[in-house]
């Protein structure tokens, strides 16, 4: 089982793209499953989603507490909230960020997502768009395929600018 | 059609697909994703049916007893204090013999306010004669909810059905979820004693001493009933189908000494708890209960019981404990768990069963011995 932990805030959209994620999983002919934990829901708290991936049905409820992968949208969450909690040994760290983040003990990735973002247009009421970038990178690291994300987004949105900013998260994201 | 969507989507689509002539509800977390994902199916014209936005979970009662006792199928939702405010009119539509198919997910009642889940809200609504079925995943909330319609108006029947959701751990989660074509799975809805709206007449609804006995009994004579109905319903739904249902879920019982039992979603993560405990040499097994009422037979003979109770009688003990000590007399270790969402992993409940004490009750994560 592949398990993920999405730590974002209120309203920058990582329930979606737990949600998306778990789609394109599905699409890949994986088990999914996408669940948010909520609490007193308010825009800019701190907000915490869960992903499971797996070959066979998928019966866990609970929250993740040992994941295999922890991706940031806000890396200002940090100062608040240790994200590598828990953390496997093997794990990896993903960040919105144009910069790494220097002494991490686990393999640190990062791409700049609100960048690509802003390039892309991707802006609904002030606000970059993060959740269907992100999946684009997630894709590059092979948690799941390009093709089932495209379908994940189209799935979920209308607006073709969501898919163009996955692929240019897919492009700039290093691995 | 294969998809994956949260628990409340699956029971609105559900009801998509069950073509109720009228939905009354009202919204409240977390079941509003629920009453609204209907609201856009019949704005979008994939449910042809009336849509009343009323101003109270009490109204959206009654106007389901309104339409219902007029001879159409109908739906609402609800969840926690919604639930406790149309409580009067639970009563009503199951004294009134109405076929209503509510889908309650299960939240803590304040205070402190919590809006995580809880079964204490269904518990409290048990002695008004609705059928109440628990279900565990994304999928069994859609077919339940499908399978509640005819349960419930099947003229053996003739009572309404809750089908209830744990809130957020199954009402948000994202899962897989195959919906069906029911075709004539579901029959035209007849209600034999439907009021003739053509001819409009007014009749006091003042029953005698002995007149109102009788119906009471009626009605428990229907839910003794149900059980051959539900099972009828559930093996046409497998036949139909290809997904079967019972009054338990069991896993791994056949030759276990140690039996877990758990409702919802606690109830499918316990066989995550199982696997771990056999992986250890030790003989457990879960029976996850599907159906609180009616209550089913148990057989759980000669076995060590673990009960994970997320509702608690106060000053009495726990529900499903309690439920289980009086069908079976079998003395089981009570855990009271999860209330007001507290977590509760698949490594909790191993330990519930490595560390029982039957015949004691235990809150989990407050006392080790109460």
């Amino acid at each position: 089982m592949y398990e993920v932990r999405i730590h974002s805030r209120g309203g920058q959209g990582g329930v979606t793209a737990a949600r998306l994620l778990a789609l394109a999983a599905f699409r890949d002919g994986k088990y999914a499953t996408a669940c948010p934990f909520y609490g007193a829901e308010r825009r800019g708290a701190p907000v915490v989603s869960f992903v499971r991936i797996d070959d066979e049905p998928i019966k866990i409820y609970s929250q993740i507490h040992e994941p295999d992968l922890v991706v940031v949208l806000d890396t200002s969450i940090m100062d608040v909230v240790d994200v590598l909690q828990g953390l496997k040994g093997d794990g990896t760290v993903l960040l919105n960020s144009a910069h790494t983040l220097e002494g991490c003990a686990a393999t640190c990735l990062h791409v700049d997502l609100t960048g690509i973002a802003l390039a892309t247009d991707l802006v609904i009421a002030g606000s970059p768009i993060l959740n269907t970038p992100v999946l684009g990178a997630l894709a590059k690291m092979g948690v799941v395929t390009l093709p089932s994300v495209q379908q994940a987004i189209r799935e979920m949105f209308t607006d073709e600018r969501n898919v163009r900013a996955a692929g240019a998260a897919y492009e700039e994201l290093k691995i | 059609m294969l998809t994956i969507a949260t628990g409340n989507k699956a029971v609105a689509t559900a009801v998509r697909d069950a073509k109720p002539g009228v939905v009354a509800a009202y919204p409240i977390t977390p079941q509003t994703e629920i009453v609204e994902q209907i609201a856009e199916f019949v704005t979008a014209g994939d449910l042809v049916s009336q849509y009343i936005p009323v101003e109270s979970e009490h109204s959206a009662m009654t106007a389901c007893i309104g339409a219902s006792v007029a001879g159409v199928r109908t739906f609402t939702a609800t969840s926690s204090h919604g639930l406790l405010y149309m409580h009067e009119m639970v009563h009503w539509a199951a004294g009134a013999r109405l076929p209503i198919v509510m889908a309650n997910v299960n939240r803590a009642l304040g205070p402190g306010w919590n809006t995580w889940a809880e079964h204490t809200d269904a518990f409290s609504q048990r002695d008004t004669g609705w059928l109440q079925v628990f279900v565990g995943t994304v999928q069994e909330a859609y077919d339940a909810t499908l399978m509640a319609f005819k349960i419930a108006e099947d003229e053996r029947v003739l009572l309404p059905v809750m089908v209830n959701l744990d809130g957020f751990s199954l009402s948000h989660i994202m899962q897989s979820l195959e919906t069906v074509d029911p075709g004539d799975f579901l029959p035209e809805y007849h209600l034999p004693h439907a009021i003739d709206t053509e001819n409009p007449c007014g009749y006091g609804p003042m029953t005698g001493l002995n007149d109102y006995f009788r119906f009471r009994w009626d009605i428990e004579r229907s839910t003794r009933d149900s059980v051959g109905v539900i099972a009828e319903v559930e093996r046409e739904f497998a036949e139909r189908f290809g997904r079967s249902y019972g009054p338990t879920e069991e896993y791994r019982c056949e030759d276990a000494d140690v039996i877990v039992i758990a409702m919802g979603t606690l109830g499918k993560e316990a066989e995550v708890a199982i696997d771990l405990l056999r992986s250890e040499g030790v003989k457990a097994g879960s029976m996850r209960l599907r159906w609180f009422r009616p209550f089913p037979d148990l057989d759980l003979a000669g076995r060590d019981v673990v009960v994970i109770d997320r509702g608690y009688s106060f000053g009495f003990g726990g529900v499903i404990a309690n439920s289980v000590r009086a069908k079976t007399g079998i003395e089981p270790y009570s855990v009271i768990a999860g209330l007001g969402g507290q977590e509760v992993t698949y490594n909790d409940i191993a330990d519930f069963v490595r560390d029982r004490r039957p015949g004691e009750e235990m809150w989990f994560g407050v006392s080790e011995d109460v």
